[in-house]
C-alpha cells in the first residue's frame, strides 16, 4: 500500500512533465491591473475606517443583523468558489483523470488564494480581530463555526503544501538571491532539493486530505445556519442544508475552473484548453444534477413549495437561484452544442457560479429573518468597498504568480507533444 | 468515469446518512442543561411599568446613564429592545382589555436574556465564551471571544447585543443574571431586589414553575393557562405568568426542542471517533490507489473520453 502510495506520489510530481506549465511572459504592470490597485485601494481606505471607527463606522450591521455581506460573500461564497482546488485535484489524482492535469495548478492556485483572503477578511468582521488565534486553545466541539475554522486553518496549510512543488520546480537549481542573501543560495537549494524529494513521497496524503478538509468544512459552513431554526426561512432551513452545500460546492468547482480559463485567456496567451473544459464540463451535468435532485427533492418532502409564489424577496430569490442558477445552466450543459461552444460554456459556468453565489447569499442573508428587526440589512458603500478591494486583491495575486511562476500553458511558437 | 460515479455518490451517501441521524436519543445526551439552576418568575399581572429595574440593573452593571431618565414615562411609547447600555427594558402594551370605567389596561412586559437551559448562543460560540453556569446563568467571559457574533445569529430571543463602534475591544453584552450577586448566600439579580411590587421572584427554577402552577390554579380567570420559558426552546430559567395571550405581548411561539439539537446532533454524529473524515479518507485512498494500479503497466496516461 504505502509502495503504491510513493510511486503514486512520484508519478504526480511528475505527471506534467509532458503538459509544461510556465510562467506566462507579459508584462505585470498593465492597465487591468491598475484598476485592480485602484479597487483594493479604495477597499484598504474602509478598513482604515473600520480599524479607526470600528465595524459600526463602515458596516451597515446592526443588533438584529449580526452577519452581513463580509461573512455571506467574502468568507462563504469565498470558500465555495474555491472548490475548484479539491475537485480537480481529486478528479487528476484520485480518480485518475490524469489528462486533466493541466486545469489543477490554476485551480491550485485559485483555491489556495481564496483561502488566504478568507481569514484576512474574518480580521476585519469579527470585533476582537486580534484574539482570532483563541479557537486554537479554547476548543468548543459543539460549535459548527468551530469545526469550520479549524479545517479551513489546516486546508489553507494543506493548499500551501499541495502548492509547493510549484515553486519548487520553478526555483530548484535557479536560486539567485540578491545582494548579501546569496550566501545563502547554496543552503536554500539545497532545502529545495530536499523538498522535492519529500513532497513526491508524501503528497498523496495532502491530496486525499484536501479532499477530507473540504467535505468537513464546505457542509459545515451549512450546518451554521442551522443553529437559527427560527429564524432562518423554511425554503432554506432544511437538516440536509449541510449536504447541499457540499454538493452546490462539488458543482461549482469545475464550472469555476472554466470560468477561470476564460477570463485568464481573454488577458493572457495561454494554450487553447477548449477540449479539455468541455469534457470536464460532462461531470458538472452529472453533479449539478446531484445538487438540483437533493435541492428540490428537498423542496418537495418538506412541501415547502408552498412559498414558492409567495411574492416575498424570499421566494423571489429562492425562485431566481433555483431556476437560473441550477435547472437552466443544468439544462444548458445537456446540449452538446453548448458543451462545445466557447461562448455557451462560459455562460452556463457563470450561471452555476451566480446559482452558487445567491445560494450563499440567499441562506445568510436573505432568508436570515430577525425577529424584532427594524430595519432591514442592505450591504453598505463600505462593506461592498472591501469585498470588492478582496476580489481585486485575489485577481492582482492570480496575475502575479502566473507570470512569475509556472502555473498556465502559454501559447509556444515551437510545438511539441 | 464509472468509478467516479461511484465514489462521488459514496461521498454525498455517508454525509447523507449521516446528516441524517438524528436520533433524540443521541441528541439528549449532549444536553448540559443544569439540574436545580435558579430562574426568575415574572408575573406581568402584576408589574406597573415603574422601570425601577432599569434602573437597577443599570446601577448593578454599571452601565452609562440613559438619555432618559428612568422615571420618564414617555420612553414607554415605543417598543425598545435591550442594547448594549440596556440589558433590560421594560415594553407596554395595549392588548384591548379594558377597565371597569372601559379604558384601555396597559400591559408592562420586562425583556431580558432568557437565560435558557440549553441555550443556542453557547453550542454556538466558537471558543466557548458563553456558558451555561451551574447557577443557571448563561455567562459570558469576554477574556475567551473573539467578536464573530455568532452567538447573536443562534440567539431566538435576539439578546446578545455588541458595541459596534469599539474599533479593537467590541464586548457582547447581554443581561448576567448578576452572576456575581446570586453566587452570594441570599443574593438576587438587582431587577428582582428593587421591584415594588414583587413582579419579579427569585428562586429555584423547579419551585418557581410550582409556584406559577399554583398561582395559576388559585386564580385561573386571572391567568392564561401558559408559563412562557416552562417548554419553550426547552427550558428557560427565566418564567413568565401573564393574564394575556403571550402572542399579543411581544413573545414569540417558540419550539419546544432546543436550538442547538439539530446542529450538535449533526456535528456529534459525524465527529464521533472522527469515524466519518477517517472513513473518506480510506475510501478515497482507496480509490487512488485502485487508479494508479490500473495504468501501471500501460504507459498510455489515459483513456480518451470522447466527447458525445
Amino acid at each position: 500500500m504505502t509502495y503504491d502510495h510513493q510511486e503514486e506520489g512520484e508519478r504526480l510530481m511528475s505527471a506534467h512533465a509532458h503538459v509544461k506549465p510556465a510562467p506566462v511572459s507579459v508584462p505585470f504592470w498593465t492597465p487591468g491591473t491598475m484598476v485592480l490597485a485602484a479597487f483594493m485601494l479604495a477597499g484598504g481606505v474602509f478598513v482604515l475606517g473600520r480599524f479607526i471607527g470600528g465595524i459600526g463606522a463602515v458596516a451597515n450591521l446592526d443588533q438584529s443583523h449580526p452577519w452581513g455581506l463580509w461573512i455571506a460573500i467574502d468568507v462563504a461564497t469565498g470558500v465555495a468558489l474555491a472548490a475548484g482546488g479539491f475537485t480537480t485535484g481529486a478528479l487528476a489524482h484520485i480518480f485518475g483523470g490524469h489528462k486533466y492535469e493541466p486545469v489543477v495548478r490554476p485551480a491550485l492556485l485559485t483555491a489556495m488564494l481564496g483561502y488566504t483572503l478568507v481569514p484576512m477578511a474574518l480580521l476585519i468582521d469579527i470585533g476582537r480581530s486580534w484574539a482570532i488565534w483563541h479557537p486554537m486553545i479554547y476548543w468548543q466541539g459543539n460549535s459548527v463555526l468551530f469545526e469550520v475554522a479549524m479545517c479551513v486553518m489546516i486546508y489553507t496549510h494543506v493548499l500551501y503544501i499541495e502548492f509547493l512543488p510549484v515553486v519548487v520546480e520553478r526555483f530548484k537549481g535557479k536560486v539567485n538571491l540578491p545582494g548579501p542573501l546569496a550566501a545563502l543560495n547554496g543552503p536554500v537549494d539545497g532545502l529545495l532539493h530536499i523538498a522535492d524529494g519529500v513532497l513526491g513521497k508524501v503528497m498523496w496524503v495532502f491530496v486525499i486530505g484536501a479532499v477530507v478538509l473540504s467535505c468537513m468544512h464546505q457542509s459545515g459552513l451549512g450546518s451554521l445556519m442551522l443553529i437559527a431554526p427560527t429564524k432562518v426561512h423554511p425554503l432554506w432551513y432544511t437538516p440536509i442544508l449541510p449536504l447541499l452545500f457540499l454538493t452546490s460546492a462539488i458543482a461549482v468547482g469545475f464550472p469555476m475552473v472554466i470560468f477561470e480559463n476564460g477570463l485568464a485567456s481573454s488577458s493572457l496567451p495561454l494554450e487553447d484548453e477548449q477540449d479539455l473544459l468541455a469534457s470536464l464540463s460532462r461531470y458538472t451535468i452529472f453533479l449539478l444534477g446531484l445538487y438540483m435532485a437533493l435541492k428540490l427533492g428537498d423542496m418537495l418532502v418538506r412541501g415547502t413549495y408552498v412559498y414558492l409564489f409567495d411574492g416575498t424577496a424570499q421566494s423571489n430569490a429562492f425562485l431566481v437561484e433555483v431556476f437560473l442558477g441550477v435547472v437552466l445552466p443544468w439544462l444548458l450543459l445537456l446540449a452538446p452544442a453548448v458543451r462545445r461552444s466557447r461562448r455557451g460554456l462560459f455562460i452556463a459556468a457563470s450561471l452555476v457560479i451566480g446559482g452558487v453565489v445567491l445560494n450563499r447569499i440567499n441562506v445568510f442573508l436573505t432568508a436570515y429573518q430577525a425577529p424584532y428587526a427594524e430595519t432591514s440589512y442592505f450591504p453598505s458603500v463600505g462593506e461592498m468597498a472591501i469585498t470588492a478591494g478582496f476580489i481585486a486583491l485575489l485577481m492582482f495575486l492570480y496575475r502575479f504568480l502566473v507570470v512569475w511562476l509556472p502555473v498556465l500553458q502559454p501559447k509556444t511558437e515551437e510545438v511539441s507533444s | 468515469m464509472r468509478m467516479d460515479r461511484r465514489n462521488f455518490l459514496k461521498l454525498a451517501g455517508t454525509a447523507a446518512a449521516t446528516a441524517l441521524t438524528e436520533t433524540p436519543a443521541r441528541a439528549s445526551e449532549t444536553s448540559d442543561a443544569p439540574g436545580d439552576p435558579y430562574g426568575c418568575l415574572v408575573d406581568l399581572t402584576v408589574c406597573v411599568g415603574c422601570r425601577k429595574c432599569e434602573l437597577a440593573c443599570n446601577q448593578v452593571n454599571e452601565l452609562p446613564e440613559p438619555r432618559e431618565p428612568f422615571d420618564d414615562k414617555l420612553v414607554l411609547d415605543r417598543k425598545r429592545r435591550p442594547t448594549p447600555e440596556a440589558f433590560t427594558v421594560v415594553n407596554r402594551y395595549y392588548t384591548g382589555k379594558l377597565d371597569e370605567r372601559n379604558r384601555l389596561v396597559p400591559t408592562y412586559v420586562k425583556v431580558q436574556c432568557m437565560h435558557c437551559q440549553d441555550p443556542g448562543c453557547a453550542s454556538a460560540c466558537i471558543v466557548g465564551a458563553l456558558t451555561k453556569e451551574d447557577n443557571g446563568a448563561v455567562h459570558y467571559d469576554v477574556s475567551k471571544c473573539i467578536g464573530c457574533r455568532y452567538c447573536m445569529v443562534a440567539c431566538p430571543f435576539q439578546i446578545p447585543k455588541y458595541e459596534y463602534h469599539d474599533p479593537l475591544t467590541p464586548r457582547v453584552r447581554k443581561c448576567t443574571f448578576c452572576f456575581e450577586r446570586i453566587g452570594k448566600e441570599g443574593g438576587k439579580p438587582g431587577c428582582a431586589s428593587i421591584c415594588p411590587v414583587e413582579a419579579i421572584a427569585f428562586g429555584k427554577r423547579g419551585q418557581l414553575l410550582e409556584l406559577a402552577r399554583r398561582r395559576i390554579q388559585e386564580d385561573p380567570g386571572r391567568y392564561v393557562d401558559r408559563i412562557y420559558g416552562e417548554k419553550e426552546v426547552g427550558g428557560t430559567s427565566w418564567l413568565y405568568l401573564s393574564g394575556e395571550p403571550f402572542e399579543a405581548l411581544g413573545f414569540q411561539d417558540l419550539p419546544h426542542r432546543p436550538i442547538p439539537r439539530l446542529t450538535e446532533t449533526i456535528q456529534h454524529g459525524l465527529f464521533a471517533y472522527m469515524w466519518a473524515p477517517v472513513t473518506l479518507f480510506g475510501i478515497l485512498g482507496g480509490a487512488m490507489w485502485y487508479n494508479s494500479r490500473d495504468k501501471a503497466g500501460q504507459g498510455s496516461p489515459e483513456k480518451e473520453d470522447k466527447e458525445s
